[in-house]
């Protein structure tokens, strides 16, 4: 079968996590990590599994454009403003990893197939590709007056970037829950639990339907639907506990193990991040060679 | 001449005393009691959602009133005293200070887990850009040794805190815990070092006065212990103890106990008093405001508040997670009806 090739921009844990995913996938075929660093243990172990390593950053991409259709970005906001600029015009379709959202957000269950030829895309965050699906789900049956999520993580989870901008979580994810999520209302609340060993991530969807009347089976049955849409991806995704109905006031409870490829498995948050870009990655690529069987056929 | 010593009292029943009336503050109530805390000559009255700023939520309880309408008519009654809002990074977010900013509000208390200072920054240089009096907040004080909590607190000063308070959130901590710590503070940083109680084990006037002879300046109290929990260091109580012992507040007592028994007696659903669950909150080192949310989940679920509250410290759940306590109390439930069919 024909492979789509990618390349993975920025070789932190975050992108060599990405590259032992993409190592497993049938349609994607990992072929460079670029980063900046060549001592980085990314570049490194990209350089054991044979890929091609590029180790001064964007440039020596463009140098050599032939060697990936689709480039994962998991650099920093800062840095993809100018990424995005540079590949859209070598005619690359790039996923964002970073809360730069210069693209429009994408949950791979609610919205992939609206954004199949975007030239870029945005995952919003950990805790918007968690809990999306399900504000999503509820919506789709009842419509969804207010949606307020909460994620829980590990404090050692949390990097650098997460912390120092911790408003950008919040209000990215709240944006995300009312425009892919569907909700009229919607809020994000994180925080950081430093118990030793690491908590896995938690996340709390607490949602208020519109009317009196709240239609629990099929409610339930749509958040069953969509919890094992997401494990085709995240398989460590799940829901914790009867979701609770009080009223018009719906708790459901989700966990998020990582699948500890790279990250240690309690890093859910970040393996739910980087399962959804090779999720979206696969789609694209699929659509890329559907398109090509189409033409050979024309 | 001795030295005369000065402590800075910070009310806070119109914050943290939002979680013992489910968060149902009226104007009235607020405008009343700001405005006697005021003639009393509080110096600054906290005012927001018991969770701090953005803390209005499904997670914590949603406000009858606004907050910003809260802060807004606090500011406009008092003269004296200064309006100070709270603010958890990860909860509340940059444009909801700057609203209670343009709204009168005159310091910020910005407030993270105990060791996780460092999702602060951000927040305590916008306090400090608009111009208000800036405090570090370090919350669950009693989780981690004090080595730690200075590590903490240095950051919090490296941001521009003006003062670091040790909180106590749970009422977990016992005197010689509030010494070493207030003790190690008031020697490593060159700001204000504060300190904040819960009376949960009666000990937040014991520990209070720890703190203030370690070299704490600034002390919280919540009038009539309108606080979270069993309530915190009651206010009017420290300012008349302070003023036997010679310290000066600069508060009037006598003014202060009446705004305590005519204004504020009526806001509290029943006295405030130590009842078994809220000492269970200090015994097991759990987050105050978790006491009404677990007294709900215990009567769902057919269980006793203690058994919740035990498990949830067992598992040193922090701050703000409060969804964690119909999580633990449906394992609990789970565990029990396997063991009862067997």
């Amino acid at each position: 079968m024909n492979k789509i090739k990618v390349a993975i921009l920025g070789s932190g844990n975050i992108g060599t996590d990405l590259m032992i995913k993409l190592d497993r996938s049938e349609i994607l075929e990992i072929t460079t990590m670029i980063g900046i660093d060549p001592n980085s243990d990314g570049l490194q172990r990209a350089r054991e599994l044979g890929y091609e390593t590029i180790d001064n950053g964007i440039n020596g991409f463009l140098e050599r454009p032939e060697l990936a259709d689709i480039v994962f970005d998991a650099t920093s906001a800062k840095a993809h403003i100018r990424h995005a600029k540079l590949l859209k015009q070598i005619g690359k379709q790039v996923l964002d990893l970073t809360p730069a959202a210069v693209g429009p957000f994408v949950v791979p269950p609610v919205n992939i197939e609206e954004h199949l030829n975007a030239d870029n895309i945005n995952l919003i965050t950990c805790g918007g590709q968690a809990t999306i699906p399900i504000v999503h789900a509820i919506d789709r049956i009842q419509l969804v007056d207010y949606a307020e999520i909460v994620a829980t993580i590990s404090s050692k989870s949390a990097g650098p970037g997460t912390r120092a901008n911790i408003d950008e979580f919040t209000q990215t994810t709240a944006r995300g829950i009312e425009k892919i999520g569907g909700a009229k209302k919607g809020k994000a609340i994180i925080i950081l639990n430093p118990a030793e060993p690491p908590i896995i991530m938690r996340d709390t969807i607490h949602v208020l339907v519109e009317g009196k009347y709240v239609d629990q089976d099929r409610i339930m049955a749509s958040i069953r639907e969509m919890e094992k849409e997401v494990q085709s991806y995240v398989p460590g995704y799940k829901i914790r506990q009867e979701p609770v109905f009080d009223g018009n006031r719906i708790t459901v409870f989700i966990e998020v193990e990582g699948a500890g490829d790279y990250l240690p498995t309690y890093s859910g948050n970040l393996d739910i991040m980087t399962a959804a870009a090779v999720k979206v990655a696969e789609e694209w690529a699929k659509h890329k060679l559907s398109k090509v069987t189409v033409e050979e056929r024309g | 001449m001795e030295k005369k010593r000065e402590i800075r009292i910070t009310e806070v029943a119109l914050r943290d005393g939002s979680h013992a009336i489910r968060h149902q503050f009226t104007v009235d109530q607020v405008t009343k009691i700001a405005r006697g805390l005021d003639e009393a000559k509080v110096p600054v009255i906290e005012v927001s959602h018991g969770d701090g700023l953005g803390g209005s939520s499904l997670q914590y309880g949603l406000s009858l009133t606004n907050e910003m309408e809260l802060i807004e008519v606090a500011a406009s009654v008092v003269n004296h005293s200064k309006i100070a809002v709270l603010l958890l990074p990860g909860i509340g977010t940059m444009p909801e200070l700057k609203q209670a900013a343009n709204l009168g509000a005159k310091m910020a208390r910005i407030a993270t887990h105990v060791t996780e200072a460092d999702v602060s920054p951000q927040h305590i240089a916008l306090a400090k850009e608009l111009g208000m009096e800036t405090v570090g907040f370090l919350m669950m004080s009693h989780m981690v040794p004090t080595t730690k909590l200075v590590e903490q607190a240095k950051l919090m000063e490296s941001y521009g805190a003006d003062c670091v308070y040790v909180v106590d959130s749970a009422g977990a901590l016992l005197p010689h815990e509030v010494r070493e710590r207030i003790r190690a503070l008031t020697n490593e940083l060159t700001v204000e070092v504060g300190f904040h109680a819960h009376n949960n084990l009666s000990l937040a006037m014991a520990n209070t006065l720890v703190a203030i002879e370690e070299g704490a300046t600034r002390i919280d109290g919540s009038i009539r212990c309108l606080g979270a929990g069993a309530g915190n260091t009651q206010t009017e109580v420290l300012v008349s103890v302070l003023d036997r012992m010679g310290v000066h507040t600069g508060v009037d007592h006598y003014k202060l106990m009446d705004v305590a028994e005519d204004l504020v007696a009526p806001v509290l659903e029943k006295p405030q008093e130590i009842t078994k669950d809220s000492l269970v909150l200090g015994y097991a080192g759990v987050y105050s405001s978790f006491l009404l949310h677990t007294r709900k989940a215990a009567e769902r679920f057919g269980l006793d508040p203690r058994d919740i509250l035990i498990e949830l410290g067992r598992q040193k759940i922090v701050g703000g997670q409060e969804d964690m306590i119909v999580d633990v109390a449906a394992d609990i439930a789970k565990q029990r009806n396997i063991t009862e069919k067997v």
